[in-house]
Formats: C-alpha cells, sequence, structure tokens
C-alpha cells in the first residue's frame, strides 16, 4: 500500500512577509556573519589565538592588535573569532541534543498517550522545577566541569520545553483527518510519526530552536564564566570573559569584547527568532 | 513534586559516571580506602537503600556535613541563604517596579517615540549576559566614577554583628544610618545588573498584554456606556491583563536564581549561588546536593504560590 505525505492547508504569505520587518534583517544579518565568522576565522584572525607573546602582555588596543591582547599576549581578536566557533558548536550540540530528546520525549508522549505520556510528563514537569541554571550546575557537578559535560547538562536542561511544544503539537495533528486517514490505510505508528505527524509539528520547533540558540550561548558561557564548561587555553567567549575578569581593573579589553560578542550573536538569534514566530504563529501576527 | 526533585538531585550526585570515593580520595588512593570510604558513605548499599536512607535523613535536617570544613551541610547552606534572598527580592522589586509601569505606559502610547524609546531598550535588555553587564557596571561605576562600592556586602571589618544574615537589616538594627547606607550602597550594582533581563521581559509582556486587552469587547463595551477612560483603563485594562503578568513575574525567580550564581561570583556576595559554585570546583557533594535541593525545593513553593495568587486575582480560576 502505498500514501504520500498530505499536508495541512499551507500558511499564507505571513512566510513571505518574514524579512519585512528591518529588525528581522538585522537579526537574519547577525546570524549569516557569525556563521561567516565560524566558517572562516582561520582566513581572518590575524594572530594564532593560542600563540602567546609575554613581551606584549595586556597591551591595550592598537594596529598590531586591535582588540589588545590578554595577560600572556594572545590577540583578544584571534581568540574571539575563534571563540565564535565554540558558540556554534555549543548551538549545535547544546540545542541540538535538547531537540532530539525533547522530540523524542514529546512525540511519544503525545502519540501513543497513556501511562507513557503520564510518566513522560511528569518527568518533564521535575525538570521545571529546577531554575535552568541549577539543574545545569547540578548535572555538571556530577558528570564533572568541560565544554561536553556543561552541553549535555545544557541539552537536559532544554529538554523539557522542547518536548512539552511537542506534544501538545503531536496532541492537534494526530487528530487530523489526513492523519487519521493514513491511520485508517493501514500504514505503522512509527511510519505515521516520521512521514506525518513530525513534519507536520516542525514549524514551532524551528522557531523555539532559534530562540532557544540564544539562550543556549549565554548559559554555555555562563558556565565556562564559572569555570565549568569550556577550561582553558580555549578561547570560549565564557572562558575568555573568566580570564578577564580578573584584569578587568587594569585591561578592560580583554572582557569587554568577548562580552559584546556574546551580546550580539544573541540578539541576532533574538531578533530573527522573534521574526520566524510572527511568521509561522498567526496569533503573533 | 518535591519528591520528583529529590530523586533528580539524588541520581545526579550517585548515579551519574564518577564514583565519589575515587574523587574524594584521589586517583591513587588504594583499592582498601576507596572501600572503606564507599562503607563509611553507604555506597556499597543498594541504590534503594541510598535513596531511603538519604530521604529520611533528609527529613530529619541531617544533609550530612562539609567535606570542606566538617560542618552541617544545612547550616551553610541557611547562612548563606539571605543574601541570595536579599539580593533576589531587591532585583524582582526594581523589576517589578519599574517594568510594569513602563509597560503599561508603552502600551497607552503604542507607535509613539516614547513607546519605540521603551521597547527598544528592551529587545537589547534579553539579550544580554548578565556576567558582562556586571564586569561592565563595575568597571564604570566602581572603578571609573568611583560612585558604588566593587563587591561584598559591607566594607571589610565594618562593625555590623550578623543577627539575621541580611546585610541591610542587620545594619539597621546597629541603629547607624552610614552603615545602613553602607548596605544599600553595596547592594545597588548587583541588584541592578541582575534586574535588567526580568525588567526586559516584564516590560515587554506587561505592553504586550495591556495592548490585547486594550481591544477586547467587554473594554470597548465599558467606553461605550460612557465610563470615564481613567476608570477604563483601571477595571477593566490593567485588571485584565495582570493575571499572565503575575505568571511571567512569577516565572522570574528562575531566571533570577540563575542569574543570581554568577551576579554573585562578580560581586564577590557570600550567597548560595556562590556557595554552590564553589562546593562544585571543591567537589563537595553534601553542600551541593543540599543546595539544590533547597533551591528547588523554594522553587516548587514560590510557583505554588503565584498559581495561588491567580485565584485571587481571577475569579474564573476561583469558581473551577
Amino acid at each position: 500500500m502505498s500514501e504520500t505525505a498530505i499536508a495541512p492547508p499551507a500558511v499564507p504569505s505571513a512566510r513571505a512577509g518574514l524579512l519585512a520587518r528591518p529588525a528581522a534583517k538585522a537579526g537574519l544579518g547577525i546570524v549569516v556573519l557569525f556563521l561567516f565568522v565560524c566558517a572562516a576565522a582561520p582566513l581572518i584572525a590575524p594572530h594564532d589565538p593560542y600563540g602567546q607573546d609575554l613581551m606584549s602582555a595586556l597591551a591595550g588596543p592598537s594596529w598590531a592588535h586591535p582588540l589588545g591582547t590578554d595577560q600572556y599576549g594572545r590577540d583578544v581578536l584571534s581568540r574571539v573569532l575563534y571563540g565564535a566557533r565554540y558558540a556554534l558548536f555549543a548551538v549545535v550540540v547544546g540545542d541540538g541534543l535538547a531537540l532530539l530528546l525533547g522530540s523524542a520525549l514529546g512525540l511519544l508522549a503525545g502519540y501513543l498517550g497513556g501511562a507513557l505520556d503520564a510518566v513522560i510528563m511528569r518527568l518533564v514537569d521535575i525538570l521545571l522545577a529546577f531554575p535552568y541554571l541549577l539543574l545545569a550546575l547540578i548535572l555538571v557537578a556530577a558528570l564533572g566541569p568541560s565544554l561536553l559535560h556543561s552541553l549535555i547538562a545544557i541539552g537536559i536542561v532544554y529538554t523539557p520545553q522542547y518536548a512539552r511544544l511537542i506534544r501538545g503539537q503531536v496532541l492537534t495533528v494526530r487528530q487530523s483527518d489526513y492523519v487519521r486517514a493514513t491511520r485508517a490505510l493501514g500504514a505503522s505508528t512509527p511510519r505515521i510519526l516520521l512521514r506525518h505527524v513530525t513534519p507536520n509539528s516542525l514549524s514551532p520547533v524551528v522557531v523555539m530552536a532559534t530562540l532557544q540558540a540564544g539562550s543556549v550561548i549565554i548559559e554555555t558561557a555562563g558556565l565556562s564564566f564559572l569555570g565549568l564548561g569550556a577550561q582553558p587555553p580555549s578561547p570560549d567567549w565564557g572562558a575568555l570573559l573568566a580570564d578577564g575578569q580578573n584584569y578587568f581593573l587594569t585591561a578592560w579589553w580583554i572582557a569587554t569584547f568577548p562580552g559584546l560578542a556574546i551580546f550580539a550573536v544573541v540578539l541576532g538569534f533574538n531578533l530573527f527568532g522573534d521574526a520566524l514566530r510572527r511568521a509561522f504563529d498567526p496569533r503573533a501576527q | 513534586m518535591l519528591l520528583g526533585v529529590s530523586i533528580v538531585v539524588f541520581v545526579a550526585m550517585h548515579l551519574l559516571p564518577g564514583d565519589v570515593a575515587t574523587l574524594l580520595l584521589g586517583d591513587r588512593a588504594t583499592v582498601a580506602s576507596l572501600a572503606r570510604l564507599r562503607h563509611q558513605l553507604g555506597l556499597d548499599q543498594p541504590v534503594l537503600v541510598q535513596y531511603w536512607r538519604f530521604l529520611t535523613s533528609a527529613l530529619d535536617g541531617d544533609f550530612g556535613l562539609s567535606l570542606r570544613d566538617n560542618r552541617p551541610a544545612l547550616g551553610e547552606v541557611l547562612a548563606a541563604f539571605p543574601t541570595t534572598v536579599e539580593l533576589t527580592v531587591s532585583a524582582l522589586a526594581l523589576a517589578v517596579l519599574v517594568g510594569v509601569p513602563l509597560g503599561v505606559f508603552a502600551a497607552f502610547k503604542e507607535g509613539s517615540w516614547l513607546d519605540t524609546a521603551i521597547t527598544t531598550p528592551t529587545l537589547f535588555g534579553v539579550s544580554m549576559p548578565v556576567f558582562w553587564l556586571g564586569l561592565m557596571a563595575l568597571l564604570l561605576f566602581s572603578e571609573v566614577l568611583g560612585w558604588l562600592p566593587t563587591g561584598g556586602l559591607l566594607e571589610v571589618g565594618a562593625p555590623v554583628p550578623v543577627r539575621t544574615g541580611f546585610s541591610i537589616i542587620d545594619a539597621l538594627l546597629t541603629g547607624r544610618a552610614s552603615l545602613f547606607w553602607q548596605a544599600i550602597r553595596h547592594l545597588i550594582l548587583p541588584a541592578c545588573t541582575l534586574a535588567t533581563i526580568p525588567l526586559a521581559l516584564i516590560t515587554r509582556i506587561t505592553r504586550g498584554e495591556v495592548l490585547a486587552s486594550m481591544h477586547l469587547d467587554h473594554v470597548r463595551t465599558a467606553r461605550a456606556k460612557g465610563l470615564p477612560e481613567g476608570r477604563v483603563r483601571r477595571a477593566h485594562i490593567l485588571r485584565n491583563a495582570l493575571i499572565p503578568i503575575v505568571t511571567v513575574i512569577g516565572l522570574q525567580l528562575g531566571l533570577l536564581l540563575s542569574g543570581a550564581f554568577l551576579t554573585e561570583t562578580i560581586f564577590s556576595l557570600p550567597g548560595l549561588g556562590r556557595l554552590m559554585v564553589d562546593a562544585i570546583l571543591a567537589r563537595d557533594y553534601p553542600i551541593v546536593q543540599t543546595g539544590a535541593l533547597f533551591i528547588a525545593g523554594l522553587f516548587v513553593v514560590v510557583n505554588f504560590g503565584v498559581d495561588i495568587s491567580y485565584a485571587l486575582l481571577d475569579p474564573r480560576v476561583r469558581r473551577r
């Protein structure tokens, strides 16, 4: 028996207006620039981000070092540029893990229902009972401080939000005529979940993933700042800020520029995510 | 819910990779000494027995001893608690007292330059890493301008005996206005830093809710029957917009507690967040476990309080 994916009616013209607002264009521009920096860091960084030059330690911004140097004479601009890769890694692993885990849990809970739904949603409620950073701290405490462990912790912390969202979507989609028709045609549960329910529940997930990307960058940088994430000499933005904290009264540039980079990228994701939300969510228009 | 929270904390501390005995004694410890320590800590018991012992001890108020100084973990957590409360309550008060009026004002001036002047900075506010903002505030207001102190609760050696643990109240109890002012000055920068994101969020949500309420049918009816505009705004628009705003304010607690961990580190405040971070770095698990249970428990209780407050504000919830 063959069947084709039957899509619900398309959302009219809203998607066309995705970039109508200047804020959305600015957000997309920042995100694209961020991705470019991640890809081109070795080409555009003026110095080796790990290269030490103790003779020029703690030097202020100059032509040779536009954003100054740190306590080991490493070029701050090069470290900030390479740090973008760590932020992207955080988004891919942290946000990606949350998306995968949350989607799987939400799909199972929403589609299968019953006792499994009750168990999954109670687990989700319990995880939501923790303040974000506290839960991340508990998990990092158990796993030990490192970038990967902090990202696993962040992934678990954000999982409940995706699970709730997907479950809600699935509950709506599973009652749709096209899903009922597919079920009546004899399609198996995994096939219905993967070919029909998942694609038609994706729009709000994409919006949430974009909006969460900014939060994931901030939380990961926060853990690194506390010494629980990326460890020296990684040019992770949070770790750079932690480095700069010890010298910020005498060498303000070490902490200032990584912080500005975090702020700009998070702002970009928030602006673009907000535009996506407006485009995909009819109530937000 | 509290039981669920205790299970998560227990599982994280006991079942995830990493043997506590090895962590405490180091990689060079002998097998015999590791076994002895595991027995002492009860780690050689079945998991369910360990959890039961953990739960019953916690209910008796026994959370174990800090591995660093052998003092009761609960005592350490309770000693740090007032500082965190002082910081978070000040920040929340600031965010609500400034954010709600700003949001209402922006909504009533929708589309004007005043609306733009209020909403644009809020967009920046929600994207701001609080730990960076704190450092920049320290640099500007303490180092460059010299207006405010760089950190701590009071000047080193200030003659303020610790009675309640709340620096402002303790300073007040001395009866000396200069000490009270000193405690306030030390709290201004951390509280303003921590309040930034909640302030931005509360302003945005308030504006959105007030705007949504302004266009509801009952508001149009109220105007049509000739009620004065001030009464329409107070009794019909603001009251209706208040419920989601209270939800958002309640949800800020998690954000504030998360922010407090970072703010306390930047401003050298001896609160729960700093205690927890230091304990994690020193692998002081009794402190981590007690602090986590304490904060999560508090979070659950406050959220329950927020739920109850809906009934006071919304007659529909009361009737259900």
